[in-house]
């Protein structure tokens, strides 16, 4: 299930604004460079005007633009391919459409996308993109010329002042999609419009519109992309991590014979695969967009009391807020999966950037001795992978499982090859009437079966298996509740024995590289794709490394000391303070570790990871 | 669900586990679990076709004493859970047992949101006006200046009427009776289960360590026929001794209890009670009635509205989905996508 993936980090980002002639669309592109500038970035400008100067509003010979690209060094000249387009008017998409990059960004203006503004850009239908044949690239409308009046609408500016501001609002909401700062962008307004305060004014205020815009609905573009390089031959579509973790739930249901079940509440970046699973009625999924993030599991563990495979999906606020209940499931022993989008925190923290800072509270953020599966997903992929993996032992296990993934990730996409879904596993639940004989007088709610310590799953409905479960604790054999010293010992000892027991049921870790390097790095979940590629530069170099990626994380696959004792130095690399660091160390005394920790709510650089690692190396 | 009419009549001992009872001695609680296990059986429901589902107090152990399916979850959460259940599995009868802690302060939002979306769920609402578990705190329904551990002083706040939270839900199901009452009770709980949506049952229920005589002002005997009045649809609204008061309204729409031959009023101007109508405005007002407005306690189905179930409505959209779009395997899914390409 490894794939070999190249992170595309983009360097340098081209961003062309375009529209018409008087849409001061040449001021946005020379604000949103200097800007740049300002912040350490290279940058190479091509400004971009029509031939006919006066020529009819909204029709491709009147489109001006003017790109900039961007980046942190060496950024010789303008970009001849876009990656983010901003478009006005239909026009100016058109005009546009052919340097486009497969993946790009269009954000466009979706009130002069009506029906006439359309024909005067020579389009035949309602649908530019799909003329245009654009169908990989990520659309963002915004309703710029109605948010730019409303934005202005207590101001005693005339209607000019007020359209010619639209850039300003445009730029504002590129400026929040590239991190630059909202107060620079306010001072260099300041310097070209000072003289005239109504007009500085008006475009300061539709800046910030824009780049409220973008905060408050939290839109993000994602300019990463993980290219998986296979070469086998198939059909492919694109997909993102959200996307993906959606479908390895429908594709496990499958498997499992059972219904699919989610209850879940509106979180940044997690939404899309409520979204997905709403639309999948056609596979007769069930997702509930529930009261709040505790109705959203506890709906979850109801429906997998009664029989469906059961999923909760949220970032990292929600889950705090799902502790309790995740807590019911483990002590129910019933299937649940929980998926975390994580996000940089703490809090609030940074709700569209991306994180790897839940790790600890997956796996340990409960009341009393409280185990589960963690499972963390590599990249866009391998979250259908994880997802998979996740329902395959929530399911056989009766356990509830956490699958981290990050926010990067889940909004990144990559090509993913069609599975052909014989070559996945069988999933078998544990149901209670295939066992005892089908005799139910000789069963009990927790009576376990004594290689896996499973417990059966007795569904509601199915005669002859009425029992009562709880989050009390319960008597080893009868399941009555009890508080019985030794009782509860035992109990806590086999539900951490139930979950160490998974380890014979995943694959074992591998190690890629120079296997007799004497470096070892290592990492977990979302930052598989820049790890591997930093591996891959830093043995280009010349230096030997070795390199393995965790997903099963909890627990951890078998050969995992075996693997950690052959090295000299170890790097974790992680996205936190280092957690799973801390998490090895606590396992396996004694490890000769380093660690590589950068928690600024980007993905790493490829560049740094090299740097340090090779320092590491050369010690 | 269809009751089985093959199957053999079940009686009340069919729904018993067997296991002690562990409530208090003397606790309305036991009457309650009696009367469940006597409207299952007059419902005849196969045990096994049967989820109680529970959140956290003394109410809550409930499930524990039945020979049905059965959950005892969190602090709060009963309704969430019971949604999950009957969303899963529509064909499950499913009941909720929860008390005035449980459902209205932490498990508020639930309680409000389940009864919105109108789940084919029975709550159970044990309504004790007091933390019974945690040994004696004001609840959500304790009367302002009640006097507890937590209010040394008497509360300086309202309480809920769980009434009004229902209708201000949009409930289509709301009845109240009392623990001592049982015949009444089960009656009540047989109707409720009869009930297509989320049903309320309100069970004013004596906790006789930490609040005893709580309800005693209309539940005892001596004043109960004065004090409450067992609403009908489709009946006078009758009460007393010897059902010789009534209830009327006047011109602005105010309630007020009469009595027969008096003042005026003779028996034609007493409201007949309508549970179905869809309008709440008079159901609300039953549901205020009490002895601070010198009128009767309203007890029985106070409102009984059919409307589209939550699972029913879902069940159609996936049906209406899959006309639309045929159930094809996970793979043909896939190799329809739109953006499809191939490598060859």
């Amino acid at each position: 299930m490894t794939e070999k993936t190249v992170v595309n980090d983009l360097k340098d980002v081209t961003v062309r604004f375009s529209g018409d002639s008087g849409d001061g669309m040449q001021l946005s592109g020379t604000l949103f460079s200097t800007l740049s500038a300002i912040l350490g970035n290279e940058i190479a400008t091509f400004p971009d005007y029509p031939a006919e100067i006066r020529a009819p509003k909204g029709t491709p010979q009147g489109v001006s633009g003017f790109q900039v690209r961007i980046g942190s060094h060496d950024v010789y000249n303008a970009g001849d391919k876009t990656d983010v387009l901003v478009a006005m008017n239909p026009a100016a998409l058109k005009v546009n459409a052919g340097n486009l990059k497969k993946h790009s960004i269009v954000i466009y203006d979706s009130d002069s996308f009506q029906k006439k503004d359309l024909e005067k850009a020579g389009f035949k239908t309602d649908d530019p993109f799909q003329e245009l044949n654009l169908n990989s690239v990520q659309v963002i409308p915004v309703a710029i010329t109605s948010l730019t009046k409303a934005a202005l609408e207590d101001m005693d500016v005339d209607n000019r002042i007020v359209l010619r501001s639209k850039n300003m609002f445009a730029l504002g909401v590129v400026c929040w999609l590239f991190n630059r700062p909202a107060d620079i962008a306010e001072r260099l307004l300041k310097e070209k419009f000072g003289k005239r305060p109504l007009v500085f004014q008006a475009n300061v205020k539709a800046f910030l519109a824009g780049y409220n815009y973008g905060n408050n609905t939290h839109l993000t573009a994602s300019t990463y992309r993980i290219e998986t390089v296979n070469n086998e031959k198939g059909f492919y579509i694109d997909i993102n991590g959200n996307l993906a973790t959606a479908y390895g739930l429908i594709a496990a249901a499958e498997k499992a014979n059972l219904q699919l079940f989610l209850g879940s509440y509106p979180i940044t970046p997690a939404s899309e695969i409520l979204h997905e699973l709403a639309k999948r009625k056609d596979f007769g999924v069930k997702a509930l967009q529930m009261e709040d993030e505790i109705a959203g599991i506890s709906t979850a563990i109801g429906a997998s009391f009664a029989g469906h495979l059961a999923a909760t999906s949220t970032s990292g606020p929600g889950l705090a807020l799902k502790s309790e209940a995740l807590n019911l499931a483990v002590m129910l022993e019933l299937p649940l999966v929980v998926i975390d989008v994580q996000r940089a925190g703490p809090s609030t923290g940074m709700p569209t950037k991306s994180e790897q800072t839940d790790l600890n509270m997956a796996l340990y953020g409960r009341n009393g001795e409280s185990p589960l599966v963690v499972i963390a997903a590599f990249s866009p992929t391998d979250c259908f992978d994880a997802a998979f993996w996740a329902s395959k032992l929530a399911i056989e296990h009766m356990t509830p499982v956490v699958l981290l993934t990050d926010g990067y990730i889940a909004n990144g996409s990559s090509a993913w090859k069609i599975p052909n879904m014989n070559d996945y596993p069988k999933i078998v639940p544990p149901y209670v009437q295939k066992h005892f004989d089908g005799n139910p007088s000789t069963w009990k709610p927790y009576l376990r079966d004594e290689k896996t310590l499973v417990r059966y799953w007795a569904v509601p409905g199915t005669p002859g298996y009425m029992h009562r479960i709880g989050g009390l604790e319960k008597d080893y054999y009868t399941g009555v509740i009890s508080t019985d010293p030794d009782n509860h010992q035992r109990m806590v000892k086999t539900r951490q024995e139930k979950i160490d027991k998974i380890a014979d049921f995943i694959p074992e870790q591998e190690v890629w590289g120079d296997q007799n390097a004497d470096t070892l790095i290592v990492g977990w979940g979302g930052t598989y794709g820049h790890l591997f590629e930093a591996v891959k530069k830093i043995r280009k170099a010349g230096k030997k490394a070795a390199f393995t990626q965790f997903k099963f994380i909890a627990p951890l696959p078998k050969n995992t000391e075996e693997i950690l004792r052959k090295y000299k130095k170890i790097i974790v690399a992680e996205e936190n303070n280092g957690q799973f660091a801390s998490y090895l160390q606590g396992k396996f005394k004694n490890l000769p570790l380093y660690r590589f920790n950068r928690i600024t709510g980007q993905p790493f650089r490829i560049e740094e990871l090299v740097k340090e690692f090779i320092q590491i190396i050369e010690e | 669900m269809e009751t089985n009419l093959t199957s053999q009549k079940h009686t009340p001992k069919d729904y018993k586990n067997g296991s002690a009872v562990r409530w208090c001695p003397g606790c309305g609680d036991h009457a309650i679990l009696n009367c469940l296990h006597k409207a299952f059986a007059e419902l005849n429901l196969e045990p096994h076709e049967i989820a109680v589902i529970s959140g956290i107090g003394c109410s809550s152990r409930l499930p524990y004493y039945m020979n049905t399916y059965g959950l005892h979850g969190i602090h709060g959460r009963a309704a969430a859970i019971a949604t999950g259940v009957k969303v899963a599995n529509p064909d499950l009868s499913v009941w909720v047992t929860t008390g005035d802690g449980d459902s209205l302060a932490i498990g508020g939002n639930h309680f409000i949101h389940a009864i919105r979306r109108n789940v084919d769920i029975n709550i159970i609402l044990f309504n004790n006006k007091i933390y019974g578990l945690t040994k004696g705190q004001y609840s959500p329904t304790s009367e302002k200046g009640f006097i507890s551990k937590s209010s040394p002083y008497g509360t300086v706040e309202e309480p809920f009427n769980p009434a009004e939270l229902c209708f201000g839900a949009r409930g289509t199901f709301f009845g109240r009776a009392i623990d001592v009452d049982l015949n009444n009770l089960t009656d009540l709980l047989t109707a409720s289960a009869k009930h297509k949506g989320t049903a309320v049952v309100e069970v004013l229920q004596n906790c006789v360590i930490f609040n005893n005589g709580i309800h005693s002002k209309i539940t005892d005997k001596a004043y109960r026929p004065e004090r409450t009045i067992w609403l009908q649809h489709g009946k006078k609204m009758l009460f007393g001794f010897n059902n010789e008061k009534g209830i009327v309204a006047d011109a602005n729409l105010q309630l007020k209890a009469v009595t027969i031959g008096q003042d005026g009023y003779t028996l034609d101007d007493v409201l007949v009670h309508d549970a179905a109508t869809k309008d709440s405005t008079l159901h609300l007002k039953l549901a205020q009635m009490g002895c601070d407005n010198d009128l009767p306690v309203a007890l029985g189905v106070i409102r009984d509205v059919e409307a589209p179930t939550f699972e029913n409505e879902y069940e159609k959209q996936i049906e209406e989905v899959q006309k639309k779009m045929p159930v094809k395997s996970f793979t043909e899914f896939l190799m329809n996508s739109k953006n499809m390409w191939e490598l060859k």
